[in-house]
Formats: structure tokens, sequence, C-alpha cells
């Protein structure tokens, strides 16, 4: 008797079939526009949070065409302006637009933060992959390493890295990027572990294929899922790690338009004779972030419903 | 059993090991000398002078030998003096513990009381109103960074009370206490209630589903008996893990947070002495950070252990 | 002597709202459960026998399940009409169901004992010591040696017929008028499944509770019960004695299901006949043909099986069937 066979819908949760349904679509060759749509119909709140990360995105490429102020000229007699007129947001202690300030820190931001996660990644992919393929005492090493890089909490180690390497653009993306190493690797590691097994793979062995080359041409696209869902989370992650940096003066150094700086400067002086210095670029850091995580929610559920919470 | 605390307690210390070796050549790689650095303030000194400083810090020693030395004094109890304050650093150091860790103790104690029942209710109630709210506000939780969530409140405290609390160990009034302490544990824990409500969701779902809660229903067993005696008990195990992963985010958090409501903490000194490039100071306070967070995970394992008891006796 | 009815189940709907459409999951069953009897109600997975169980005892999960239409009335009040609380108190209490999985069934963080207690605490104003006492001495009755120590131990250190037997001892710790057993056999061992189907006859015939008997089995039905209620596709296609159903199936179905089956085929005669599987599968409830569910996979299947759904008629004295040509075929 067909025991496999059983009633649609029991025994499993409507997510799941919809994301399985999904995927296979994916597989046609349906419209790209049309499964768009389907799917930002069907994942609201991961639509709203790549509505907010394009609008940050757009203001970050435009930021010249937006703005009509030097978010860098200071301008003394115009400090502490109540936001209205030609300072939407406000003015801060220098006179400077909190506005252009704002639209100039969204390329900041998105900057420190892809650059991040995408280094991150990078380095975590190559560590996990070769940790996971030649297995052994390197891969046992390198776990003990990852071990040590995850005992220290992601800002603690951040901070001391920028602080030896001194602040700048770049030193920031490393000192955010280095922690951020041992998650990516994990999950590459153990998901490569898993299909070295696979059927596939030992296929590929036995048509002589180089070890290397199995690894790159046939785990790395089988891993790229839960990668993508993984650099989703740790993009929110950097973007609040780079405005904690800031914040404490060792992140982006003057007078370039950190967010978090702009908090730190003369915010927690001012802040009850200049609210606007401490809600604006606040309000833009939580917004980014809370779309990254929103857009992150939804990827997980689309690209792995075994995950979904 | 013996076996396994023995390996993990050797992990343990290897990882230390690890961090300790990280963190001093991490230090040692800053540009510029160290001893000018220190004097940039003085202006002039004289050279005999700096040499004599240099000699007393240990300073003109090669950096594997400045390692021994500071691994001898660590093994020792003795942490050196700081290059600010010119005080041992244990002196600096154990007066802040007890502000961090009533801190730190508060947010975690605020965090699980807020992020766990929510959790339950949002995967009792699945996919409602609710839940979605409940889902949206968590989300949020995660996004905001919990310095500016400090900014804030103390922004519409100064604007409701004319003033800014200022921290003094002995406060004055009850409303001051709760404030100092209160508050900033909101905000610290704010982050972790959120991550903590959405894996108890997550886990209660999984838990949901299972045969057990069935038979549960099947005994005659209420809503509250169905979710909080059998479902919870096990969705609590995952959960727990994640309290103890959770605090060295929460650490990141106490340091921004300390600094924002000015409490002269571990976290803040942290901040104020990698500034003044404190190294005594910065290297044993992260080698303490460490140290919490590795005894923690391995807390936590001992107690999934203890909990569950499938792991207790033997599966 | 026919028995008083215990529990009276009437054109019961259950329905599931799923991605997939409306799942009509349970459609117009009606039964009666005698006092005392073993009820076996028979079908293929997936024909909706596990959701009539658990409609029963109201624990259709709830979205996407729901109970549509029907009354299950339990010596004459009608289950689906009282509040959630009132159903509570019949739950475990006047009848209790055991489920397939005995590995999964039991909460593994707390023990066995515990969770036999926990039924008792649940319907009796008991204390704690004497509801542990009656679970000890359930774990007796279900014939699990050492009880008093086997109550301290978790799931985890049973094995699968002993987990088993404390999922029986739990449902039959409040003495319950009506037993629901889904595959309570079917996830274990052959040599278990005969412990504990004998088990759950004994103890049946010592406390004189009603059993319904949720099967795909008919060797278990042959062995166990005294009525058997055959469902196909969510309806009950053909209702008779053991006895009957077994030396004279009506539907073709039914007599499909017996040639598939080793030594019944063998009983039946047909010694030299080759084992036939039914061609075909169930049909995905959502998408059910019009007409009679069977026609295609029927081989007798004709223009009029395809145009009504064939109502259930009594063709012979006590014997139901749900058939266009049921009167032909014999």
């Amino acid at each position: 008797m067909p025991r496999s066979i059983r009633a649609s819908g029991w025994g499993h949760s409507m997510a799941e079939t919809y994301g399985r349904e999904l995927r296979r679509a994916g597989a046609d060759a349906n419209s790209p526009v049309r499964r768009l749509v389907l799917l930002l119909r069907r994942y609201p709140l991961g639509a709203a949070g790549a509505f907010i990360l394009t609008v940050f995105v757009l203001a970050a490429i435009f930021a010249d065409a937006i703005t009509w102020l030097d978010p860098l000229r200071t301008n003394a007699p115009e400090k502490l302006m109540v936001p209205g007129g030609k300072h939407w947001f406000g003015s801060d202690v220098m006179g400077r637009d909190i506005y252009s300030r704002i639209v100039f820190g969204a390329r900041i931001s998105l900057a420190v933060s892809l650059g991040a996660t995408t280094l991150g990644s990078v380095l975590g992919v190559a560590v996990g992959l070769a940790s996971g393929y030649l297995g052994g005492t390197f891969d046992l090493c390198v776990q003990r390493v990852m071990d040590v890089l995850q005992a220290l909490p992601l800002l603690v180690l951040a901070l001391v890295t920028s602080a030896a390497l001194g602040p700048s653009l770049t030193n920031t993306v490393i000192a955010i990027a280095i922690p951020m190493i041992p998650a990516s690797a994990r999950v590459i590691r153990s998901n490569t572990l898993a299909l070295r097994e696979a059927a596939f793979i030992e296929a590929a062995q036995v048509q002589g294929m180089s070890e290397w080359r199995i690894a790159i041409r046939h785990i790395l696209p089988n891993t790229v899922a839960p990668l993508i869902v993984l650099a989703t989370a740790q993009l929110g992650s950097a973007i609040l790690t780079e405005a904690s940096l800031s914040f404490l003066g060792l992140g982006i150094p003057e007078p370039a338009p950190s967010w978090g700086r702009m908090l730190s400067e003369s915010a927690a002086e001012y802040m009850r004779t200049a609210p606007w210095l401490v809600i604006f670029p606040g309000a833009a850091i939580s917004l980014m972030v809370f779309g990254t995580n929103l857009l992150g929610d939804a990827l997980r559920d689309i690209l792995d419903p075994r995950q979904r919470g | 059993m013996s076996g396994y605390l023995l390996r993990r307690v050797g992990l343990m210390l290897l990882t230390l090991f690890g961090i300790s070796i990280i963190i001093f050549v991490l230090l040692r790689l800053v540009p510029g000398n160290m001893v000018d650095i220190l004097f940039d303030s003085a202006g002039m000194v004289d050279p005999a002078e700096k040499t004599r400083i240099a000699a007393e810090l240990g300073l003109d020693k090669s950096i594997p030998e400045q390692y021994l030395v500071w691994m001898n004094g660590l093994v020792h109890g003795d942490l050196g003096y700081s290059y600010v304050s010119e005080k041992p650093t244990i002196e600096e150091i154990l007066p802040r513990i007890p502000v961090t860790g009533r801190l730190a103790l508060s947010a975690i104690g605020f965090a699980v009381l807020l992020g766990v029942p929510f959790g339950v209710i949002s995967a009792v109630r699945q996919n409602s109103g609710v839940d979605y709210g409940l889902r949206v506000l968590s989300l949020a939780g995660l996004s905001i960074p919990s310095f500016w969530l400090g900014l804030m409140v103390l922004m519409a405290f100064s604007a409701l009370t004319g003033r800014l609390p200022v921290y003094t160990e002995a406060p004055a009034t009850v409303l001051d206490a709760v404030l100092l302490v209160a508050v900033p544990a909101m905000t610290v824990g704010f982050r972790s209630s959120a991550l903590i409500m959405r894996l108890t969701r997550s886990a209660m779902l999984e838990v949901l589903r299972q045969d057990y809660v069935r038979t549960a229903r099947a005994k005659g067993a209420g809503a509250g008996r169905v979710n909080f005696h059998h479902a919870l008990r096990n969705a609590l195990l995952p959960v727990i893990t994640v309290i103890g992963l959770e605090t060295a985010f929460l650490i990141g958090g106490l340091i921004v947070t300390e600094t924002v409501f000015n409490i002269p903490g571990l976290a803040r000194f942290l901040v104020e002495s990698i500034r003044n490039r404190d190294y005594p100071i910065v290297q044993n306070l992260v080698m303490l950070t460490a140290f919490i967070v590795v005894s923690i995970n391995f807390a936590v394992d001992l107690l999934y252990a203890a909990l569950d008891p499938r792991i207790r006796l033997g599966a | 002597m026919i028995a008083d009815p215990i529990l009276e189940v009437a054109g019961l709907r259950t329905v599931f709202f799923t991605a997939a459409g409306l799942v009509r999951a349970v459609e117009d069953v009606s039964f009666t459960l005698r006092r005392g009897e073993v009820l076996a109600v028979v079908g293929e997975s997936g024909c909706g026998k596990s959701i009539t169980a658990l409609s029963l005892m109201r624990l259709v999960p709830s979205p996407p399940g729901r109970i549509v239409a029907g009354s299950v009335k339990l010596e004459g009040r009608d289950l689906l009409a009282i509040s959630e609380a009132e159903m509570r108190a019949v739950r475990g209490n006047l009848m209790s169901m055991i489920f397939q999985e005995p590995m999964t069934s039991l909460n593994p963080v707390l023990t066995v004992g515990e969770q036999i207690a926990e039924t008792v605490r649940l319907h009796r104003d008991v204390s704690k010591a004497d509801a542990w006492a009656r679970a000890v001495e359930m774990l007796r009755r279900v014939r699990i040696p050492e009880p008093a120590q086997r109550a301290k131990e978790y799931p985890h250190q049973l094995s699968g017929g002993m987990r088993q037997r404390a999922m029986i001892a739990i449902a039959l710790a409040c003495d319950p008028k009506v037993l629901i057993a889904d595959e309570p056999t079917t996830a274990l061992d052959v040599t278990i499944q005969a412990q504990i189907l004998d088990l759950m006859l004994q103890l049946q015939q010592e406390s004189g509770t009603s059993v319904l008997l949720i099967t795909h089995d008919l060797g278990v039905v042959a062995e166990t019960a005294q009525r058997v209620v055959v469902m196909y596709a969510g309806r009950k296609i053909e209702e008779a004695s053991v006895e009957d159903l077994f030396a004279r199936p009506m539907h073709p179905y039914t007599h499909g299901l017996m040639r598939s089956i080793p030594h019944l085929a063998a009983m039946s005669g047909a010694v030299a006949e080759r084992l036939q599987e039914i061609p075909g599968m169930v049909p995905a409830l959502s998408n059910l043909p019009g007409g009679c569910a069977f026609a295609a996979r029927c081989g007798h299947a004709d223009a009029a099986c395809a145009a009504g759904v064939p109502p259930l008629e009594e063709r012979r004295p006590d014997h139901y069937v749900a058939c266009w040509h049921a009167g032909t075929l014999v």
C-alpha cells in the first residue's frame, strides 16, 4: 500500500508548501517580473524592507543631486537652526546641514556595511570551504581560531582592531569584517561536510575533477542560499557596529558625515535645546537596519524554510 | 562525563590563550612608539627621562618578552599598572565590576521576562494580528541602536523633569535608583528581549507541532498547561543556548549604554582606556570579557545538560 | 443481543483550508460504536480515518482544519456542541486516544510517571501521591516490569513497545468509556505489534471500554474487531461485521484491499493468484473527481460511476455499501 501518500496540506505548514512552490516556480521559465511581483505580494514585510533599502541606496548614489548644501561646509551664523526652511532637518552646532549629512551619511554607512559584509563573507567562505573540504589537522586549527574570534563580543573585537589600525574608512571595514568571519565559515563548513557525501559530488570525483574544482563548481553554488540569509543578517549588524564605533569615536574620522559620529559629537550636549541633532541620525540608522532585517526575514523564509522563525 | 568536562575546560583555556595572543599583538600593531604617544601631551620631555619610563613600564623589552611578563603576572594575579592613573590595574578594575554586573544582570532579567512570554504568545497566536505586531516590534528592537535608544530616553526624561540623571552610588530617591539602573538596563536589554522573543517564538512553533503536544491536549490539559508546562519546557532548551550567546552581544550594548548614561562601569572604562591607549587596562579587560563569555557558554552547556534528560542520562 | 450505542457519529464533515485549496478530509461520515465492542476503521493512508479520529476528540489542528458539520454523541451528549472547557473534561477522562508514534508522543522532558499522573490529576481530585500511585498501578496493568522504577524514568529510556504501553496507561488512567486507537501498532516491530494488540484486547475486556481502532492493516482488523468501517477519500464506503466483510466484501475497493494482503488472499482461496495491488493512488482530497472517488482505479467503473456519488445502502442485513454496482458484483 502506498504509505507515503498523504492528504495534501497535512503534516507540513502552509508556508513550507509555498516556499517550495515558489522555488519550483523559479526553476520554470516564468517571466522574472511576474515572479518578483508574486514574491513581493506573498511577503509584504520583505517588500517593505526592500523598498526602504532601495530608497537608502538611491539616496546614497544620487546624494549630490538631492541635496543643495555641502555636508562638510561649516556656517557659524546658521548654527543650531530649527528644522524647516532650507535646513529640512535643521543644522548642527557648526552650522552644517543635517539633511545633507544624513544623505551623504547613507553613503558611508552603506559603503562600510556592504564592504565589511562582503569582505567577511568572502574570507568566511574561503576559510569554511578549505576547512570543510580539507578536514584533518587544518580543519581543527581553523576551528580553534574561529572559537577565539567568537569568544569576543563583535563590538569589543572591532573596537580593539579599529584602535590598533587607526581610524579610517578602510580600517573600519576591516575591523567589522574580521569578527564576521566565523559565522559564514561555520555555515559553509557544515554545508561542505554534508555535501561532500552527496551523490553528485561522488560523481564529479569519479569523473576525475580536482578537489578545488569540485569545491568551487559544485559545493559553493549549493551553499549560496544559507549564505545570502546569513549575509543579510550580518549587513544589519555591520550597520549597527559602524554606528557604534563612530559613536564611540573609534570609527569613521571627522569630518566625514557618519551617522554614529553625528550622535556623539555634540548631540548629547545639545539634546535639550536641539533634539533634532539626536532624532534624525538615529532614525536613519534604525530605519536602514529595520529595512535590512525585514528583507532578511523574508529572504530566510523564501530560501530556507527549515529555519523559519 | 568527567572526560567531557576536562576536554571542555581544555578548549576554554586554549581559546583564552588564543585571545591573549591576538589582543597582545593587536595592541602592539599600533603605529608609533608607545612612550612617545604617552608623552605627547606632556610637551618637552628629557630623552633620558623617556628611557627611564620605558624601562619602568617594561617597554624596552622585546614583544615576546613583554608577552611573557604579562602572562606571568596574569597567572600570579599581578595585572600591572595603568599608564594613566599609575594605580595597579586590579584596583581600577575591581570596583567597577559590581556596577557593570548589576546593569548586565538587570538587562538579562528584563530581556528574559519580556522576551519569553511574548515569544510564547506570538507562537500560540501564530499569524494573528498580535503575532504580526509583536514580530514587527521585535524586529524594530533589533534595529534600534541602543545608544540612540538611550539618548532618546534621556531626552524624554529631561523634557519631563527638566534635568538629567547623574550617576551616583547612593541615589537619593527611589525614582533615581530606578532610573539609574532600570532605565539603562531596559535600554541594553531591549535588543536582547527582541532576540529572545524571536527565538522563543520559533522554538515554540517547532515544539507545538510535536506529537507530545497533541498527547497533552488529548489528555484534557488546558491551553495554559499545554503551552507552558509541556511546550515551553522543551522550547526553552534552545532558547537558553541563545540567552548564553546573547551575553556577547549584551556586552556590546553595555559599552555604548554606559557611555550614554555616564555609568562608571567596566564597559565605559574599556572605551576610555582604548582612547587613552592605556594598554595594561585594555588587554586585561579584554581578557576578562573573553573569560566571561567563555565561562557563560560553558555554564550554558552544563545547564542544557541538566535540563534535558536525554543528555543528562545519555540518549 | 445488540448492545446499546455509546458513541454515535452522524454526518461528520471536516475540511482543511490549504494553499492547494479546500481539502474535504472527512465527508459526511456516520457510524455507531456500541458499548464494549471494538469497531475498526480501515483505509489507506490519506483516506481521512485519522482526521475522523481527531475530529471526535476535537483535536483537528485549527487553522487550517475545521469541523463544519455533523454530531458526535457520547452517551447522547453532542461533543461538537459543548464548550472547549467541557470538552477538556471529556478528553482523557471519558474518551481518550492513543497515537501511532510512541517515539514522539511522550514529552521528552517529563518522566513517564509524571505524564500518567498528570492525566489523573487533571480529571480526579486526588493528591500528588495518590496520582503517582495510580500511575505506578497503571504501568503494572500494562505489564511493564518494575513499574515503580520505570515511572521515574524518561521516555528515551524506554523501548518503542514500552512507550506505547505507557501511552496506553495514560489513555486508560481515568477508565474512559471510549478509547480511540490511531494505528497503535504501525510504528512497532512485528513481534511487539502482537503483544500490544493482545494487551489492548485484554484491557478492553477487563474494563469494558469501547474501542475505535483506526488501522490500515486488515490483519489487525480480523484479529481484534467485531465490526468494520471502510473509508475511501474521506467517505465511508462500506460497513459490516468482520465475518461478513471478510466473507463477502461488496465494494471493489474493499475487495482490492483484501487481495493485496498475503494471508487474507490465501484464506479466501485465491492461492494461485498473484497478490494484487490496487492500481493507481488515492486521489488528492483537494481535487476529487465528481462521482465515485474510486472510479479511476476501479475495474468495474462505467458512466454511472463518473456521474454521481453512490449513496450508502444496506445491501444485506447490517451490511452497508456505497457502490453503484454492489448488487451486480457479488
